[in-house]
C-alpha cells in the first residue's frame, strides 16, 4: 500500500505532465503514482556520500517535499564522492549547496534545509514532518536514533550504509517488517571500526547504494507492492563493488527487539552517544596528548621515546613516519610485549582518534606504560613540522 | 567437514585481505572460532570477553541468520557458505 493516502493526491500541472512523462507512461507509475510522488515528503538524513544520489533522483523524481539534514560543510575531500556538491561550494553549508543544485534540477518541488545535528531532542520533531525518512547517515548514534525515532513514529526508514568496498541496503519498517535493532542490537565499541574518514571508500559506491535506497523511497511512495513489485522490507541486500556480487539476506523481526518487539522497553528516544559509548566515564583515566611540535623538540633532544604508528600499510605509503615502529591498529594487543613500559610511547595515526583507542585498548589489556596520543595524528606532524606534503 | 567464510570489507585487514577463508567444522560456531584460531587479530571484534559473539555480528547461512535457524550450535549442511554481515556506520558525510 502507499504510504501516501488518496486523500492528499494534488493535481499535476501542465509542466508536470512534460517533466514526467517517462513515469506517466510507465503502469506501475503512471498518473496516480506521480500525484503521490507529488504530494511526499522525504527526509534525507545526510547530504554525504549516500544522500547526494537520494537527493538528486529523487528531486528528478518529482518528490514534491525534500527535507535535508546536514550540520557539516562541504569539504574538498567530500568531492570524491558527494557528487551534489561542486568545487565551488567549498566551505558552504552542505544543505546550503544541495540545495542549490536540487532547485537547478526541478525547480518545482520544495527544499527544506535543516542545517542542524539531529538529537534525541530534535528527531521527532523533525522526522515527524515527513512520510518517511531516507537514511544517509554516517555514524552509528544518528543510525540508532533515526531507527528508534521512525519506530516511534511509524514511519519507514529506507537504510543504506557503506565502507570502503561493500555496502548494504534495506528497508526498516516495523509495522510491517524488522527495524535496523532486530538486525543489530548493538553497535560496536568505539574504534573497533574505522570510519569512512580513517578506512576509505570506493566514490562510486555510495552512488550505487544511495541509489538503490532512492528506488525503494520511489517504490513505497507509488505502492509497489500492490502492483507485482516489492520492496527491501525483511530484506538485506550486500554489494561488493570490488568483486561485483549482490547478496541477499532474509531479515526477520526480533520479537524481543527493545523498540519493535512484543513488549517494548524503549518507549522513548535515549542518549545515543552513551548507548555507542562515546561519552566517557567519570572513572575513565583522560588520554594524554603531546602535539607535534611538542613531539619534534623531544626528538630533537635525543629523548628515549617509542614511536607507534597504527596506521594501514597502505596509509604508511602515503606518508611515512620517520623513526616510527608500524604495528596496524588490529595487532596490538598482541604485540603489546613488543613495548618497553620505562618508556614514553607516543601512538600515531591520522587524524589521532584511532590512536586513542589504541591507548585505551592497550591500557585495558595491562599495559603499565605511560602512552601519549599524538594530537591530530601525522596530519598534524606533515602539515606543522613537515610542511604540507603528506596530509590525505 | 570444510566450511567457506565469506569475509566483509571492514573484517579483511585480520585474514590478509581474503574475501572467503576456508576452515574446518560442522557448526556456524565451529567455524567462527577456527577463524579466530586462524587469524588471532580478528577474534576481539567477533567475540566479547566472556567469548560471546558481539551483538553488531550477523552469521548467515545459506541466506538465514543463524540466530533464527538453530544458533551457533546447529550443525550446517555440507558444502555451504557462511557469512559475516557486521554492523557498518558509513554513509560518508566527512
Amino acid at each position: 500500500m502507499s504510504l501516501i493516502p488518496d486523500d492528499r493526491l494534488p493535481e499535476l500541472s501542465e509542466r508536470d505532465f512534460a517533466r514526467y512523462s517517462r513515469h506517466l507512461i510507465l503502469p506501475e507509475v503512471g498518473l496516480e503514482g506521480q500525484q503521490r510522488l507529488k504530494a511526499a515528503r522525504v527526509l534525507i538524513v545526510g547530504t554525504g556520500g549516500l544522500g547526494a544520489p537520494l537527493a538528486l533522483y529523487l528531486a528528478a523524481a518529482g518528490v514534491g517535499t525534500l527535507g535535508l539534514v546536514d550540520f557539516d560543510v562541504v569539504e574538498t575531500s567530500n568531492l570524491q564522492r558527494q557528487i551534489i556538491h561542486s568545487n565551488r561550494d567549498l566551505d558552504r553549508p552542505k544543505v546550503a549547496s544541495a540545495r542549490d543544485r536540487i532547485l537547478g534540477i526541478n525547480p518545482e518541488i520544495k527544499v527544506i534545509p535543516h542545517n542542524v545535528k539531529l538529537t534525541r531532542d530534535n528527531a521527532l520533531e523533525i522526522l515527524g514532518q515527513y512520510d518517511l525518512v531516507a537514511d544517509g547517515t554516517d555514524n552509528f548514534p544518528t543510525r540508532y536514533l533515526v531507527n528508534d525515532a521512525c519506530v516511534l513514529l511509524g514511519i519507514p526508514a529506507v537504510y543504506g550504509s557503506i565502507f570502503q568496498f561493500e555496502g548494504q541496503a534495506s528497508v526498516f519498517y516495523a509495522k510491517q517488517g524488522p527495524c535496523y535493532r532486530c538486525l543489530y542490537p548493538a553497535p560496536p565499541p568505539p574504534g573497533l571500526v574505522p570510519s569512512c574518514g580513517e578506512g576509505g571508500v570506493l566514490g562510486v559506491l555510495p552512488g550505487i547504494i544511495g541509489s538503490i535506497q532512492a528506488n525503494e523511497v520511489l517504490k513505497l511512495i507509488v505502492g509497489a507492492d500492490e502492483k507485482e513489485g516489492s520492496s527491501l522490507i525483511g530484506r538485506l541486500l550486500l554489494f561488493d563493488a570490488w568483486n561485483l556480487k549482490f547478496r541477499e539476506l532474509a531479515l526477520e523481526k526480533d520479537p524481543a527487539c527493545p523498540i519493535c518487539g512484543a513488549q517494548p522497553t524503549l518507549t522513548a528516544l535515549t542518549d545515543y552517544e552513551e548507548f555507542c559509548g562515546l561519552t566517557r566515564g567519570a572513572a575513565e583515566v583522560p588520554v594524554e596528548t603531546i602535539s607535534a611540535l611538542e613531539l619534534k623538540a623531544r626528538l630533537d633532544r635525543d629523548e628515549p621515546l617509542q614511536l607507534i604508528d597504527v596506521r594501514e600499510p597502505h596509509e604508511r605509503a602515503i606518508f611515512r613516519f620517520e623513526g616510527a615502529r608500524a604495528i596496524p591498529f588490529g595487532q596490538l594487543i598482541r604485540r603489546k610485549n613488543e613495548f618497553d613500559p620505562a618508556l614514553d610511547a607516543v601512538f600515531i595515526c591520522k587524524v589521532g582518534q584511532r590512536s586513542i583507542y589504541a591507548i585505551r585498548a592497550l591500557r585495558n589489556a595491562g599495559y603499565t606504560g605511560r602512552m601519549l596520543n599524538l594530537k591530530d595524528g601525522s596530519n598534524a606532524w606533515a602539515r606543522d613540522v613537515d610542511g604540507k606534503t603528506g596530509q590525505y | 567437514m570444510s566450511i567457506t567464510l565469506q569475509i566483509p570489507t571492514a573484517l579483511r585487514a585480520f585474514t590478509e585481505r581474503k574475501p572467503e577463508v576456508t576452515v574446518e567444522g560442522r557448526t556456524a560456531g565451529e567455524a567462527v572460532a577456527a577463524l579466530a584460531d586462524l587469524y588471532p587479530d580478528i577474534r576481539a571484534h567477533l567475540f566479547d570477553e566472556a567469548g560471546k559473539l558481539r551483538p553488531f555480528i550477523n552469521v548467515y547461512v545459506g541466506g538465514k541468520n543463524v540466530r533464527n535457524a538453530g544458533g551457533l550450535e546447529a550443525a550446517i549442511p555440507e558444502g555451504e557458505t557462511l557469512t559475516l554481515v557486521p554492523a557498518i556506520a558509513g554513509g560518508c558525510a566527512a
